[in-house]
């Protein structure tokens, strides 16, 4: 909730003892006699129903809730709730029926004789999730500055935000006042911060534009922050969006999550990993291009900015994380390759489309196995590409990460064994080492002898060069 | 009925107007702009040796990269320097 909501001069509450009940509840009815005993008791009493405007009686200062607006702004979850308010502060709650709680927040003892020690409250209306989400848009909608388009009755919303153009050729959902405030939950940052300025016609891009676009995605609110981050680093002009995007070339992002929150927010890291099936990796990917296409403009076909001559099915969006929790003995996750201290939630940008397979079910030492990979590369080190390995990205499965670790290879000796040979082979020096040359993700299922390539688009200074980003989780 | 939330970026893009055609070109500046894709260069020679035997001023530039929109310097210095520009896109 925000500041402004809680400032709303409409909750305004008056000093002294403040309650919230509703009839439909029995621990209000209960309660009710011990009301108005505070009242002649002489406490500054006022009650608030959320139902029945006569309820409960005996209490001269009754007001009646009725469109939640105080619940909403204070944050009422349960009835009975009785709050202190000094100064027009609130100085103290408690909720349900507790004699000690309500003695001490009132001053008075020996109050509600006869009655149980303790008895719990029921759900607040405001937050009964039937009406949850209306409260939000009715209190909170004004934050959201995008333009509102009301649907015909009689237009199928789905068919409808096809005929906008607003999709990739997928369904979307429809992104309702209700959902973006849901989605913004997600995250700490203002709707109407500036994520960054996003190509192909360079048009500065909220939080809160993210949120549409993230809804229409599919994700859910605990992505958000993973996509923010995303746009972010898409936008820079290291990674280069606008190149990768106008290119006739066939990629597109692919995101790389590290940290905990990937495992938290449920991302697959292991079987199928390149592929359909987990909602996150389904729907981050596919945000960020969302917001390139709709923000950005950014649209492939015949009128569109998109020249890409074939592109690829990973362009509707790929994101995937790396499997942490299982790396071998003196493997380090790709962020820490990149330079962040373990254990931080970064995204990694690569132009790439794919998977290619890299297969070898023979090989039970490193020294044999790194040749499947040397052959896989060289076939991709051409001359277009200025025979750079930068522009690659190894996924190493598991049953391919054992064979390597048992030899005491980890990430950087696989990463110099292959260009030592790949170069070799070439008649180049290798290039000095770097963590993205080529990245090394250890992801995928843990049967299957293989690992995958991803082939990249033009790399270095002048086309896209591999990012790792920060996450932020927090204000 | 459904309300939704525009995802766009709610602009309307101006059409530009074309400069106007100057009826003599004689004299002018012409600018060579190469995007720096491979071999534009060969076309650009071959433009400039045309150009000068027809009596134009030619300045040549250069985008660092084909990939990225063209510098913002860059383009005030070419619309300061020159009359008219030609730009190589092709490999």
């Amino acid at each position: 909730m925000t500041s402004s909501a809680l400032n709303s001069p409409a909750a305004a509450l008056a000093d002294g003892v403040i309650a919230v009940v509703k009839r439909d509840c029995p621990t209000c009815e209960l309660v009710a006699p011990v009301l108005a005993e505070l009242e002649r008791r002489g406490v500054a009493l006022t009650v608030y129903t959320q139902d029945d405007p006569a309820f409960p009686e005996g209490v001269t200062r009754l007001l009646h809730d009725e469109d939640l607006a105080v619940s909403y702004h204070h944050a009422i979850e349960t009835v009975p709730t009785l709050l202190r308010v000094e100064a027009g502060q609130e100085s103290a709650r408690t909720e349900g029926w507790s004699r000690p709680a309500w003695e001490q927040l009132t001053g008075i003892d020996g109050l509600g004789t006869g009655l149980p020690e303790h008895r719990p409250g029921c759900g607040s209306l405001s937050v009964d999730p039937a009406i949850a989400d209306q409260l939000r848009v009715r209190f909170e909608g004004g934050i959201l500055h995008a333009r509102r388009l009301e649907l015909a009755s009689l237009e199928d919303e789905m068919e409808a935000l096809f005929e906008r153009e607003w999709t990739d050729g997928l369904p979307v959902v429809p992104p309702t006042e209700a959902r973006v405030l849901r989605m913004l939950e997600g995250t700490h940052r203002s709707p109407d911060e500036i994520v960054a300025v996003v190509p192909p016609q360079l048009v500065p891009c909220t939080v809160e534009k993210v949120a549409i676009n993230a809804v229409m995605a599919g994700c859910k609110p605990e992505y958000l922050p993973v996509v923010l981050a995303a746009v972010e680093a898409a936008c820079t002009d290291t990674f280069n969006i606008h190149g990768l995007l106008c290119t006739t070339y066939f990629s597109g992002p692919l995101l790389i999550v590290n940290g905990p929150l990937a495992d938290c927010i449920g991302m697959a890291s292991g079987h199928n990993v390149l592929g359909q099936g987990n909602r996150a990796n389904s729907t981050i990917g596919r945000a960020l291009q969302l917001v390139i296409r709709n923000v950005g403009g950014g649209r492939p076909g015949r009128h569109g900015i998109d020249r890409s001559a074939f592109g690829a099915p990973s362009k509707l969006g790929w994101a995937i994380s790396e499997n942490e929790a299982d790396l071998p003995a003196g493997w380090v996750p790709m962020s820490v390759e990149a330079g962040y201290p373990v254990g931080t939630d970064t995204v990694a940008l690569f132009a790439g489309h794919g998977p290619s397979a890299v297969v070898d079910q023979l090989s039970r030492r490193a020294e044999d196995l790194i040749e499947a990979f040397v052959r896989k590369v060289s076939a991709n080190i051409d001359l277009f590409f200025a025979r750079r390995i930068d522009n690659m990205l190894l996924v190493i499965g598991p049953e391919h990460g054992r064979v390597f670790a048992e030899d005491g290879w980890d990430k950087a000796r696989i990463r110099a064994e292959l260009n030592e040979r790949v170069f070799a082979q070439i008649g180049k020096p290798a290039p000095a080492p770097r963590w993205d040359g080529p990245a090394i993700v250890y992801a995928g299922g843990d049967a299957g002898l293989f690992s995958a390539l991803i082939e990249g688009w033009v790399s270095g200074p002048t086309g896209s060069q591999m990012i790792c980003h920060p996450i932020r989780t927090s204000a | 009925m459904t309300v939704v939330l525009d995802p766009t970026n709610e602009q309307r893009p101006v059409t530009r107007q074309r400069s106007e055609r100057a009826a003599v070109i004689d004299g002018m500046t012409v600018g060579l702009l190469d995007i720096s894709k491979p071999r534009g260069n060969v076309f650009l020679d071959r433009l400039q040796e045309l150009l000068e035997e027809r009596g134009f001023g030619v300045k040549r530039y250069a985008k660092p990269t084909f990939t990225k929109p063209a510098p913002a310097d860059l383009r005030h210095q070419i619309s300061q320097e020159c009359n008219l520009v030609i730009e190589a896109l092709a490999d």
